[in-house]
């Protein structure tokens, strides 16, 4: 199971949960998995969160693989200059 | 509203257009001649982006009216080079990558010719002096201030021989 | 697809382009004035635009009369809110940072309400100039002038006039009840900050605060834009992205985004502040109304006013340390102004405040507020120098009390391969120890100093980004190289593009052509910005050029008749096995080229993708000052900048983009600030007054670059653009600090601000 860690943003959809194990192979997976679990966090994650996995950032990255022991963090996503 | 016939030289050669009273050398220079090298970058003459060298003097053309350029004489970045061959300015500033985005270049460059020109030799010293009319926001001056020097030494040498 | 492919490419050690100084492909038409930017385009029959804007700083719109204007002879058309679709609130990612487009629409002209002096209330176009500009004088716009707020605390007030009547403050439970400016509450949290300050046995607590300041491009915004009676667009304008020009106007006007085409003239700068519209699409609906082409130039004047300028901030720091200086707990507040609509930095600002440095226990809280002055656009490292300027002081503070060296105390506390960052995700392949090194064993930092001067040291980071990027490699038949991509060249990109291709191609540097292509003519490539292009779509370029070399191994094992899993490329030529009779097969690339009509026809590849894996970017920063005690002048002696770049491309516009970012960060310390009067108007809207460092202020600026490769990138680049101007401010106000031994804590640090504070002691 993929460890999640959510940035405060998330907060509102998780009923203060910040922490959560999610069986998911993919971002996709993962994100799907959540909405479930959380109504509105999977929509919320795809328009305003980059995805940190394994301290490497992803963003709008379906397919990029999360392994069994993976650490994602859900943090707002960056632009740039 | 009528308008003015002017006739001066442009980077050498005779040009003839007809202008308003209020337009700016700038303007009848990008408008008229469709010589868009000078460029505007404020407008008030802070910025030396249209700098010119107007009867051997560096001008930012964006304070001249383009009815006080009758019978006068324009050097602007587009006569700088001769033929395909760059000047030395030119070339340094290429070889010293004295450049990024690229639009205060030409302002540059004549302001640097009209330094050379009065003084084959400048400190660094003077030489940032010359150019503080010539605002750059890309490159911090640094690469600007060694092409120009570098071209200067080059000159010099040239001259010598 | 993110994976790159590994095979055809060259081993590091034997690069032979990277790393190399050549001229810039697009050189000669820069020094030569043939460069065509934004105002340099003309088309056949074109209008002349101009923008009436409200002079006021907050008021209701009552009434728009255009009548008098219309019947003036020669003008041809003129547009307010009511050309414009009124949109709903919709988030929408334009190819990097997500944008509100009924406040992008409401930006580009106003709707009901004027939010700030500057703001668009009607566009006209003319069949000259002068005639726009009195048709604009003849609109008769009447105001019901309301109450204003521009700085950040007084618009965070309960009894503050409000801007938006729908604006509820995101990121706080509950809900709040009523509305207010704060648009939205960023909050980061590890462990207990409050229990660790009480805990510690020094704590530094200290506000600042810093102006709006402006990015300072030097060529105004300026486009030409035609729509045809068929709705069929087109744009030639300057921007960080034809893309987003493309989807920013189709969402304003309303229209299909493949109805547009989009041109990228050159780029006079942008540092962020070209990376949204203001005039396209104001531009396309004066022409749709006209059946004429439509240029619009902005002045000085309104490059000021009614364009992106970045936050001013309050902030206010606690840091709390053991005696030896390891630093245990940091409280950051940091309250920014976004402008007329929210979208301040607060959140990026929020996240690099501490990204730098190992902390147990921490809280940073970023508060997004909206003023009555222009919206704020993104400017190089969106925020980070703001927190750093707050932070790098605050530590700086820290190591005095302590009676540390300045580059100990953030050896001591900095981040390093494996720590987890402030923001989240794990550290891997950081350099920041080595910038630091470098800046330690420079002969700089122990230079000797005299009177009335100051060292001050200080750090900087920013995350860089990949994301989507489209490049084309097509040979020539002489065996040349063009390389197309979809990002605007504003530093120099051309030149490493090329590169990159050489280096994969095997081609001399020069034989390699690129070009920036227009919307129609390249797939989808995303802003020019957030330090990604070298990374992301040189990814791209170079995925390309391992296509065409796959190609070409298949065209020779073709000629040789021989499998093509024989073929090898090395050093610009397939190599196959030895002949029947022994003798060596190679077939270099312009022969392969030129037999590319027998062999299947033209060899090209395009490739596009959504880069990943970006390494962030450190920098560690040595300023000297001389600060004149009688004027409060501060003159900057020396200045050298250390950045971790992963591996530099083309070194001399890496170098160039320090140096750059260096200059700014020293214009945003000394002089840079939007200064308005009591009714909310800018004060100094012209470079004569908003003062830019100009070449005297400057010394010669030392750009050193470290080399900690990026695993991710083909030649191991991370993102240069960003991180150079995170430490200036705080480089500044320390060394301006360690001159006067006198604390200040407000940017700009202008003569009469440190005269009054020498003064008062």
């Amino acid at each position: 199971m993929a460890h999640v860690v959510a940035c405060s943003d998330c907060l509102d959809f998780t009923g203060g949960t910040a922490e959560f194990d999610v069986a998911a192979d993919t971002v996709r997976r993962m994100i799907l998995e959540l909405e479930d679990r959380f109504p509105g966090l999977g929509d919320f994650i795809e328009r305003k969160m980059a995805i940190a996995i394994d301290g490497e950032i992803y963003r709008n990255a379906y397919s990029a693989p999360l392994k069994p022991d993976s650490e994602v963090y859900l943090i707002p996503k960056i632009g740039g200059g | 509203m009528s308008k003015i016939h002017i006739s001066a030289t442009v980077n050498g050669d005779p040009v003839e257009f007809l202008t308003e009273a209020g337009v700016t050398l700038l303007d009848a220079l990008r408008d008229e001649l469709a010589l868009t090298g000078s460029k505007e970058g404020c407008g008030s003459g802070d910025c030396g982006a249209c700098s010119v060298i107007l009867d051997g003097r560096l001008t930012c053309s964006c304070l001249i009216l383009a009815a006080e350029a009758q019978g006068r004489r324009i050097e602007t970045i587009e006569g700088m080079a001769r033929g395909g061959e760059l000047h030395p300015l030119q070339q340094k500033f290429l070889d010293h990558a004295a450049l990024q985005c690229g639009f205060c270049t030409p302002g540059l460059l004549i302001a640097a010719k009209a330094l050379l020109d009065a003084n084959p030799d400048p400190t660094e010293t003077e030489t940032r002096y010359w150019l503080a009319g010539n605002l750059c926001r890309c490159t911090g001056y640094d690469k600007v201030i060694r092409a120009v020097m570098d071209a200067a030494a080059e000159l010099r040498q040239v001259r010598a021989a | 697809m993110s994976d790159a492919p590994t095979k055809n490419r060259p081993d590091t050690a034997a690069l032979k382009v990277i790393g190399t100084r050549p001229v810039r492909p697009d050189g000669v038409d820069k020094v030569t004035g043939r460069a065509a930017y934004g105002a340099d385009f003309r088309a056949p029959g074109m209008l002349t635009g101009r923008v009436k804007r409200s002079p006021h700083a907050h008021a209701r719109i009552v009434s728009i009369d255009t009548r008098k204007a219309r019947a003036l002879a020669g003008v041809k058309a003129i547009v307010t809110a009511a050309d414009f679709p009124d949109l709903a609130s919709q988030e929408y990612e334009a190819g990097e940072s997500a944008s509100n487009l009924r406040d992008l629409a409401m930006n580009v002209m106003a709707r009901n309400k004027v939010l700030y002096q500057g703001h668009p209330v009607a566009a006209v176009a003319a069949v000259s100039a002068s005639i726009a500009e009195a048709a604009v004088a003849l609109i008769e716009v009447t105001y019901e002038t309301l109450p204003h707020v521009i700085d950040v605390e007084a618009a965070m007030a309960p009894d503050a006039p409000l801007l938006h009547s729908h604006l509820f403050t995101e990121g706080v439970s509950p809900r709040p009840a009523s509305p207010s400016n704060i648009a939205k509450r960023h909050l980061f949290v590890r462990g207990d900050v409050d229990a660790a300050l009480a805990a510690a046995e020094v704590v530094i607590d200290r506000r600042y605060t810093t102006q709006a300041v402006h990015q300072g491009y030097i060529e105004p915004h300026a486009c030409v834009a035609e729509m045809a009676a068929d709705g069929q667009c087109q744009v030639w304008s300057s921007s960080q992205g034809q893309f987003m020009v493309r989807t920013y106007c189709a969402k304003v006007l309303g229209i299909e985004i493949s109805d547009i085409r989009v041109t990228p003239a050159e780029i006079g700068g942008g540092f962020g502040g070209k990376t949204t519209v203001y005039l396209e699409p104001l531009a396309l609906a004066l022409s749709r109304q006209s059946g004429a082409p439509v240029k619009m130039v902005m002045t000085r004047e309104e490059v000021f006013t009614a364009t992106g300028p970045t936050s001013g901030s309050v902030m206010h720091v606690r840091l709390g340390a053991t005696r030896e200086g390891r630093i245990t707990a940091a409280d950051v507040e940091l309250k920014f102004q976004a402008g007329a609509f929210p979208g301040s930095p607060a959140g990026a600002a929020s996240m690099t405040a501490i990204a730098c440095y190992d902390v147990a226990d921490f809280r940073v809280v970023g508060w997004d507020v909206v003023t009555n002055s222009p919206k704020v656009a993104a400017y190089r490292a969106p925020g980070a120098p703001i927190a750093a300027f707050a932070v790098e002081s605050a530590i700086e503070e820290l190591a005095q009390q302590l009676g540390l060296d300045p580059i100990a105390i953030r050896r001591l506390n900095g981040v390093r391969d494996g720590m987890k960052a402030a923001y989240g995700p794990t550290f891997e392949n950081i350099g920041f120890m080595e910038t630091l090194d470098a800046i330690e064993s420079h002969p700089h930092y122990k230079a000797p100093l005299g009177p009335n001067q100051g060292r001050g040291v200080a750090v900087g980071f920013w995350f860089n980004i990949g994301g989507e990027s489209s490049a084309a490699v097509h040979l020539s038949e002489d065996g040349g190289a063009v390389v197309a991509t979809g990002s605007p060249d504003i530093g120099g990109s051309r030149a490493s593009m090329a590169m990159m291709a050489a280096e994969v191609l095997g081609l001399p540097v020069e034989r390699v052509r690129p070009i920036v292509a227009d919307t129609a003519s390249i797939g989808f490539t995303g802003l020019t910005g957030g330090s990604r292009t070298t990374f992301a779509t040189g990814m791209a370029v170079v995925q390309a050029a391992e296509k065409v070399i796959e190609e070409l191994k298949r065209r020779a094992a073709l000629i040789w008749d021989v499998p093509v899993e024989t073929v090898t490329w090395e050093a610009g030529a397939a190599i196959g096995p030895l002949d029947p009779k022994g003798g060596a097969r190679r077939l270099d690339l312009d022969t392969l080229a030129a037999q590319s009509g027998r062999t299947g026809g033209p060899i090209s590849a395009e490739v596009s993708l959504n880069a990943q894996g970006a390494g962030p970017g450190f920098g560690a920063h040595i300023c000297d000052v001389e600060v004149d005690p009688e004027t409060g002048q501060v003159t900057v002696l020396r200045y050298t900048a250390a950045q971790d770049v992963g591996r530099a491309i083309h070194p001399s516009y890496v170098e160039g983009q320090v140096q750059g970012g260096v200059a700014q960060g020293v214009g945003w310390a000394l002089n840079e600030e939007y200064v308005f009067d009591v009714d909310g108007r800018m004060e100094n809207a012209g470079f004569l007054d908003y003062r830019v460092p100009v070449a005297s202020d400057l010394p010669m600026i030392d750009a050193v670059l470290v080399e900690v490769p990026n695993p991710r990138h083909p030649f191991g680049a991370k993102g240069v653009g960003e991180v150079p101007i995170v430490p200036p401010l705080a480089a500044v106000a320390n060394a301006v600090r360690a001159a006067t031994g006198v604390r200040l804590d407000d940017l700009p640090l202008s003569p009469p601000k440190i005269r009054a504070a020498l003064q008062k002691g």
